[in-house]
């Protein structure tokens, strides 16, 4: 189904708003990921940042269950967003069933959890490629070129989101923005862990809880997910046990 | 790339124990902050020790004048450090002139008096476990080239690791592969440190303790045992004393000892 020019427009008026406002990045991040996966025709998007050990690590996605954070989690050593990092294109592969050969450990993986093709993007900064923009598709085949090219506009976009702010000028910036989105990432992982154990439920069900609140109260997740592993008492509702 | 912490750590290993140097994990900060300034290269190198309440406990350096220069920051309260420990991420500073008055008024003067021409600071943090924070100087006035940033962030992976060791394996195998299990394991490891945080009343640091030390008692990877946990196929005992995630940091021995 092509994408109509409206659609688009609705998307990038969003990415400009989010760009002028109070910034965060993993909401930002978060924010193309979701757009992504509904513009185009796939289940789910993730998207990946490289660490200062190389590493993709995962930033945000469509859909955060264990299962897709062990399948973004493969791809630190195989699968197509380590191949589109490496190369610097993108990567499309229409049949992840075929994959096997190519990726033995991640297209199995994927197939089992009900994908069938899978595509990365790069991201692009000047000459270096600093991440990947993942497409999961329920569907077999490749993608419409027309399709790629809005797919690597939302990657260059998400580079851009990366670089807002003005003084982002020098290298610094970009690094510690980075380094504070990787490490915001963790605090999330941990809140999940202390919901889980507070709640008696599954850590996919502790970020559930941890998103409807946050959508609930108009609040940022990184810093709910901080007061809940550093400050309780900040938050009752979400931090008391239900039993 | 990947292999960045095995190359830095034989470093370290490699990095002499001089007469004086505090005994144990302080002793180790020390080798690592002068392995810090010899690599990147920098000045001076120092690591400010956090206890639970965020207050300073230590301060280990390459040198004693990056005691002095790291200690500024605290008794006044301002700085890349305490700056990197609030914000939770690093503070890069390549030109301290650029800065001017308003900044840090009462850091910038007595840095620059101290030679400090250029400054880095990164936080020594797993998620919202703060442990610490490095602070890396120059005499001169230049930013960290992209390669020495990356390494500088690995040394902090490593320092951390030093931080969580606390008393324990002191002495431990550069070719043990603790510092790989802790970047390996993934995210079930930060959701069993949430979960054993809030099972045993611990903090977030103590929870990471005890997962390595539970990890290290069964020889089994830390990856496995969080997986476990995440699973609620293991619950961590609360009453298996860890040494101190305080990094509780001995005085160097007196002289003639």
């Amino acid at each position: 189904m092509p994408i109509s020019a409206e659609r688009l427009a609705q998307v990038f008026v969003r990415v400009a708003d989010t760009l002028v406002d109070d910034f965060d990045l993993l909401d930002f991040l978060h924010m193309v990921s979701v757009e992504t996966s509904s513009l185009v025709d796939v289940r789910d998007a993730g998207l990946l940042l490289a660490d200062h050990r190389g590493r993709l690590q995962l930033m945000a996605a469509s859909d955060e269950r264990t299962q897709m954070l062990e399948l973004f989690q493969v791809q630190t050593v195989e699968g197509p967003c380590q191949d589109c990092f490496r190369g610097g294109r993108a990567v499309v592969n229409a049949d992840l069933r075929a994959a096997g050969d190519r990726w033995p450990r991640f297209a199995p993986r994927a197939v089992a959890a009900g994908f069938r093709s899978v595509h990365a993007f790069p991201l692009r900064l000047r000459q270096e490629v600093i991440g990947a923009l993942n497409l999961f598709g329920e569907d077999v085949g490749a993608m419409d070129p027309a399709d790629m090219s809005i797919v690597q506009a939302l990657a260059d976009v998400a580079t851009i989101g990366l670089l807002q702010e003005r003084a982002l000028r020098r290298g610094e910036v970009l690094s510690e923005q980075l380094q504070a989105a990787l490490n915001s990432r963790v605090v999330v992982e941990q809140a999940k862990g202390a919901l889980a154990q507070i709640h008696g439920i599954s850590t996919d069900e502790a970020f559930i809880v941890l998103r409807d609140y946050c959508r609930r109260h108009q609040v940022r997740i990184g810093d709910i997910a901080l007061a809940v592993v550093t400050d309780p008492t900040l938050h009752p509702k979400l931090t008391t046990p239900t039993h | 790339m990947g292999d960045a912490p095995d190359r830095l750590r034989l470093l370290l290993a490699d990095e002499p124990v001089l007469v004086g140097d505090h005994p144990h994990s302080g002793g180790a900060l020390q080798r690592l902050c002068r392995t810090v300034a010899r690599q990147l290269p920098a000045t001076g190198v120092a690591v400010s020790v956090l206890s639970l309440d965020g207050s300073v406990v230590a301060t280990l350096a390459s040198d004693p004048a990056s005691t002095a220069i790291e200690e500024v920051q605290f008794a006044v309260g301002e700085g890349p450090g305490p700056e990197a420990l609030a914000a939770r991420r690093p503070v890069l500073v390549p030109d301290l002139a650029e800065l001017g008055r308003t900044r840090w008024p009462g850091y910038g003067p007595a840095a620059r008096e101290h030679g400090v021409r250029s400054v880095f600071a990164f936080p020594l943090q797993v998620g919202a476990a703060r442990l610490g924070v490095m602070s890396v100087h120059r005499d001169e006035a230049r930013a960290l080239s992209p390669a020495a940033l990356a390494d500088a962030l690995v040394f902090a992976d490593l320092a951390v690791d030093l931080l969580l060791d606390g008393q324990q394996r002191v002495d431990s195998d550069p070719a043990s592969p603790l510092v790989n299990d802790l970047l390996g394991a993934g995210f079930v490891l930060y959701q069993a440190q949430g979960m054993v945080m809030v099972q045993l009343g611990v903090s977030l640091g103590e929870a990471m303790a005890r997962l390595r030390a539970h990890a290290f008692a069964e020889n089994r990877p830390l990856g496995e045992v969080a997986a476990d946990v995440v699973a609620r196929r293991l619950a961590l005992q609360a009453d298996r004393p860890v040494a101190g995630t305080e990094g509780r940091i001995d005085p160097p021995a007196t002289e003639g000892s």
